[in-house]
């Protein structure tokens, strides 16, 4: 099953619940488009909910990054929620747990936008 | 190193189904040697990304070009070995992906995911010129 992304609006943070595999292809395709969408309809705190994202290859990580970095650049945040094991070695091993703000907690993480 | 049975030894297109058809043979021989789900994970997750490396950066996707793909089993593991018909490439010109400067760079994390996933990891010239990888993991224990 390729990636899913789902969103909804949680005070002025949007909470995007993944699903699936974010793999080279479709999956990381699926995030871009993602991520693009909610930046050209104006919203800037964006909270990836990876709970039920099975798998992530270097791509899908490459396109995290990707994300991370378009929307910082427009002025906004993006931050990680709910990692499996398998992701967050994956961070710990590219060390991009120095990048990402990372919760467990979807209330705290909502509160922790600025 | 033990005497390697070969279970499979194929050649696949340059497309990204030959990548997940490699990554569902790699998961179908590790469960057949009954390694436990983070073992089958950890080999596919490097299967995945050598074979993704050796068909985009390799093979540059092109349909005359394939990718030799081969399994053998180890009484001590799993020897997996790809090959591209790329223009091959020098390991030691890839950046840190973990280095500060590229840190945010949306690509160049494959390698250090393979070395990380798996317990050796050979990196010569393919008979085409292309780059051949070999990769071991042990049982685990």
């Amino acid at each position: 099953m390729s990636a899913k992304f789902t969103s909804r609006q949680v005070g002025d943070v949007v909470v995007v619940d993944g699903e699936g595999r974010i793999t080279l292809g479709e999956g990381s395709v699926s995030l871009r488009e993602t991520v693009r969408d909610l930046l050209a309809r104006g919203d800037r705190k964006i909270l990836l909910n990876l709970a039920e994202v099975s798998y992530i290859d270097s791509s899908g990580i490459g396109e995290l990054v990707s994300g991370f970095t378009a929307v910082n650049n427009a002025q906004g945040q993006l931050k990680l929620l709910n990692l499996t094991k398998r992701v967050q070695d994956l961070l710990q091993i590219t060390k991009l747990y120095t990048v990402f703000e990372v919760f467990d907690d979807e209330t705290r993480a909502v509160r922790s936008f600025s | 190193m033990s005497e390697a049975v070969p279970i499979v030894d194929t050649q696949l297109a340059s497309s990204l189904e030959s990548v997940d058809q490699a990554e569902s043979i790699v998961l179908s021989s590790a469960k057949a040697r009954g390694w436990d789900e983070d073992a089958q994970f950890d080999l596919a997750l490097a299967v995945r990304e050598a074979m993704v490396n050796a068909i985009k950066h390799g093979n540059q996707f092109r349909e005359d070009k394939t990718v030799r793909f081969a399994v053998h089993s180890q009484s001590d593991g799993l020897l997996i070995q790809i090959e591209d018909q790329g223009e091959g490439f020098v390991a030691g010109n890839v950046a840190d992906p973990t280095n500060g400067a590229n840190i945010l760079r949306d690509s160049g994390r494959g390698l250090l995911i393979i070395r990380a996933y798996v317990d050796n990891v050979e990196i010569a010239s393919s008979p085409t010129g292309g780059t051949a990888l070999s990769l071991f993991k042990k049982n685990p224990a």
